[in-house]
């Protein structure tokens, strides 16, 4: 018997790897019905919040005058069903309370002296407090509410004549006045678009780094290591072999995802379908690399899942899916940039909004081989080829 | 046991071709436990070589490093001619390890496991020489099952059977008959031998003691360090062990019980006595010191319904003397 060597040999023990992982992928039935179940029930939970185009939000009223044109703005705002005034504050620390206990979502403050200010040209504010918590449902809303105003004032003709009137000033409508906007406690105001790639890169993730976080540990706690070390496999064949069935999965959700964002969410595809596949199969494989990793340096299956979490938090919280990175101070942008999320969520979102093609996307394309690398070199080294 | 036709007999030197495991001062430290302690041993190719030892004294440990599973805090040896601390990978590409623990895949099935062993190690046609191995196993209405779900007997054929299939030139078979029925053991027996008749060498750690005796040589481990070695009758006559036993007649079960039970009391307090061990109606008086041994039974002699008798130790007998000798002089 002569073990065979050469590329043969190494193709011939990572397929047996592969088809060893596979068979027991297909075997465990229920880890298998929540590789496709987690996807899909994320979408329909998520899809939900933003499918339903919010209606008859709560809104507060603080106007400091009664004017024509307080009145029209607020029949104006009334008429778009957006917004349903529930309250007529009588101050701004009613209003504000209102907003804090949930009783409201928006807030809507019309200074004093607004219809006067108009008329001289000062481009007067009105202030929107917005409880973005929600922020698909505040979004669409705060969206809206400029056109609104603008229309509502033209419809009174208050701004052709205001225009008139402003000499030596190029006024549009939207430039007679001002629209102060304050999301409140979601700074970010994460809009629906933003949501499908988002959710791509989270749940990709987070599955993707559990599925291998578990290989070597689980190996280790059913005493099949002992085995397979004993058999002339090499650390990154065993490697290998564990990661490629799980980048079918990864395919897998990745489509899920992506058809249900597209079909249900009209979604746009912008770029190129090629490159969104190529990043997509790069940040699987990343993420894959980096689990593997946890598994080879966890002692068994807790403290697998547990690397796995402490990973997943700083990638929801510092890549740019829950605040904006650009706002996150540098030490946090640092370890955003060491983060595969990040990357990705530039990459997905440039490609399906912006449509950004390779040349924009060299730099996170780049950046997360990188990481792909760094966490199989570490995976290698540090893979225990002995018991001791 | 005799001798395979193919070893050469004579224990004179010996051609590297000829050796399949020589290791030399073997040392394994887990933490401040000294597992395995300055560990000497030659296997030579085409033997049965029997690994025996009381629990925890370094089987285990000592198989895991001659296919490089542990690394040696000490020593150094070969495998198959191939360096135990450097050539880790080529060793276990013609070494076949079977662990104590089963150690395939709970979740595939038996034919499953037998393809995945084929192609990891390159068996051309995997599919069919997984197919050919169950025949060869019995394991064939089986192929289907899943190995979580076989029986324990069942679960040890298989693993040797995917110990067996790559072809390997040795076998170290970690307590391969643990829990398995006497039918079975004695398949599992005309199998290794079979083997052994191929040229195959097979190192097999064992705690039967019929199934040393069915070793061509064997070696006796306990806390570590290696007490004895040879073929069967040798170990036996190196133990300086002289032996009698007393035969309890023309008595009822109850009484011979009795009478068996009051004498093995006196006869273990007595001096030149270093162990007695009951076998229903009859008992092992055993010493070191033949002189003594005689002074001690010399009083029973006399007593009625007893029939005394010189006779050889048993391996038994040898191997919980060397453990007693070893645990006294710790
Ligand atoms: N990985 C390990 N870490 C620490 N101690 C260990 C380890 N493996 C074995 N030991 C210890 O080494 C000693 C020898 O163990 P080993 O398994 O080699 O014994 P053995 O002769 O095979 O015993 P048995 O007949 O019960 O199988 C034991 O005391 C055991 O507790
Ligand atoms: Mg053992």
């Amino acid at each position: 018997m002569t073990a065979r060597t050469g590329v043969a040999g190494f193709l011939g023990r990572v397929t047996a790897m592969i088809v060893k992982e596979y068979i027991q992928l297909t075997r465990d039935r229920v880890t298998f019905a929540t590789m496709i179940m987690i996807p899909l029930l994320q979408l329909v939970l998520f899809g939900y919040a933003i499918n339903t185009t919010p209606r008859h939000l709560p809104t507060a009223v603080f106007s400091h005058e009664n004017s024509d044109v307080s009145r029209a703005i607020l029949a104006a705002l009334r008429n778009t069903a957006f917004f349903s005034f529930v309250r007529e504050a009588q101050s701004v620390e009613e209003a504000e309370h209102l907003v804090r206990a949930g009783e409201v979502l928006f807030f809507v403050e019309i200074p004093a002296g607004f219809e006067r200010s108009l008329r001289r040209g000062d481009r007067p504010q009105i202030l929107v407090a917005a409880d973005a918590t929600d922020p698909v449902g505040t979004g669409n809303a705060l969206a809206a509410l400029s056109g609104v105003v603008a229309s509502a004032l033209v419809r009174e003709r208050f701004v052709g004549a205001i225009a008139e009137e402003a000499q030596g000033r190029e006024a549009t409508s939207q430039d007679a006045f001002e629209i102060v906007q304050h999301r409140r406690y979601n700074p970010a105001g994460t809009s629906q678009l933003n949501i499908v790639p988002g959710l791509l890169g989270t749940i990709l993730t987070m599955t993707m780094l559990i599925f291998t976080a578990l290989s070597v540990t689980r190996e280790i706690e059913r005493g099949t290591m002992e085995s397979l070390l004993a058999m002339p496999i090499h650390p990154v064949e065993i490697m290998l072999g564990k990661i490629v069935p799980y980048v079918m999965v990864g395919i897998l959700q990745a489509v899920l995802i992506l058809g249900a964002g597209i079909i249900l969410f009209a979604v746009p595809v912008e770029g190129s379908v090629a490159v969104l596949s190529a990043a997509t199969l790069l940040f699987i494989t990343a993420n894959l690399s980096i689990g593997y990793t946890f598994s080879t340096l966890a002692q068994n299956q807790l403290q697998a899942v547990q690397m796995s979490f402490m990973f997943f938090l700083p990638s929801i919280l510092l890549s740019g899916f829950m605040f904006p990175f650009s706002g996150m101070p540098q030490w946090a942008q640092w370890i955003g940039e060491g983060l595969p999320l990040t990357h990705y969520l530039r990459m997905v979102r440039g490609i399906l909004l912006k449509g950004s093609g390779l040349s924009d996307l060299v730099r996170d394309g780049a950046a997360l081989f990188g990481l792909m690398l760094l966490a199989m070199g570490i995976a290698v080294a540090r893979f225990r080829q002995t018991l001791d | 046991m005799s001798e395979r036709a193919a070893a050469p007999a004579g224990t004179g030197e010996r051609s590297a071709a000829d050796v399949a495991i020589a290791v030399e001062g073997l040392s394994k430290r887990f933490g401040a436990n000294l597992v395995v302690d300055d560990l000497t041993m030659t296997v030579r190719r085409g033997q049965i070589y029997g690994f025996l030892g009381p629990n925890g004294s370094g089987k285990t440990t000592t198989i895991r490093m001659l296919c490089g599973l542990l690394t040696p805090d000490a020593g150094r040896g070969t495998c198959l001619g191939m360096d135990i601390l450097t050539q880790g990978r080529e060793i276990r590409a013609h070494v076949g390890y079977m662990t104590q623990r089963f150690s395939l895949y709970q979740d595939l099935s038996v034919k499953e496991n037998l393809e995945f062993v084929a192609r990891l190690y390159g068996v051309p046609k995997p599919e069919a020489a997984a197919q050919a191995a169950l025949e060869r196993l019995g394991l064939k209405g089986r192929g289907r099952q899943l190995a979580g779900e076989l029986s324990g007997g069942w679960k040890q054929r298989l693993a040797l059977g995917a110990c067996i299939l790559p072809g390997p030139d040795l076998l170290l078979l970690d307590e391969p008959t643990a829990g398995v029925d006497p039918q079975a053991r004695r398949e599992f027996w005309a199998q290794i031998h079979a083997l052994a008749a191929e040229g195959l060498t097979v190192l097999v750690s064992t705690h039967y003691m019929d199934e040393a005796e069915r070793c061509h040589e064997i070696a006796y481990i306990a806390y570590g360090r290696l007490l004895a070695q040879g073929t069967v009758a040798n170990v036996i006559a190196a133990s300086g062990l002289h032996t009698y036993t007393v035969d309890v007649k023309g008595e009822g079960p109850r009484e011979a019980s009795q009478r068996i039970t009051d004498l093995s009391q006196k006869l273990s307090a007595a001096l030149g006595v270093d162990m007695v061990a009951p076998f229903g109606t009859s008992l092992h008086i055993s010493g070191r010191d033949a002189a003594a041994l005689e002074a001690a039974i010399a009083p029973f002699r006399g007593e009625p319904h007893l029939v005394w008798r010189k006779d050889e130790p048993t391996l038994e007998d040898v191997f919980i003397d060397l453990m007693r000798g070893k645990d006294a002089r710790r």
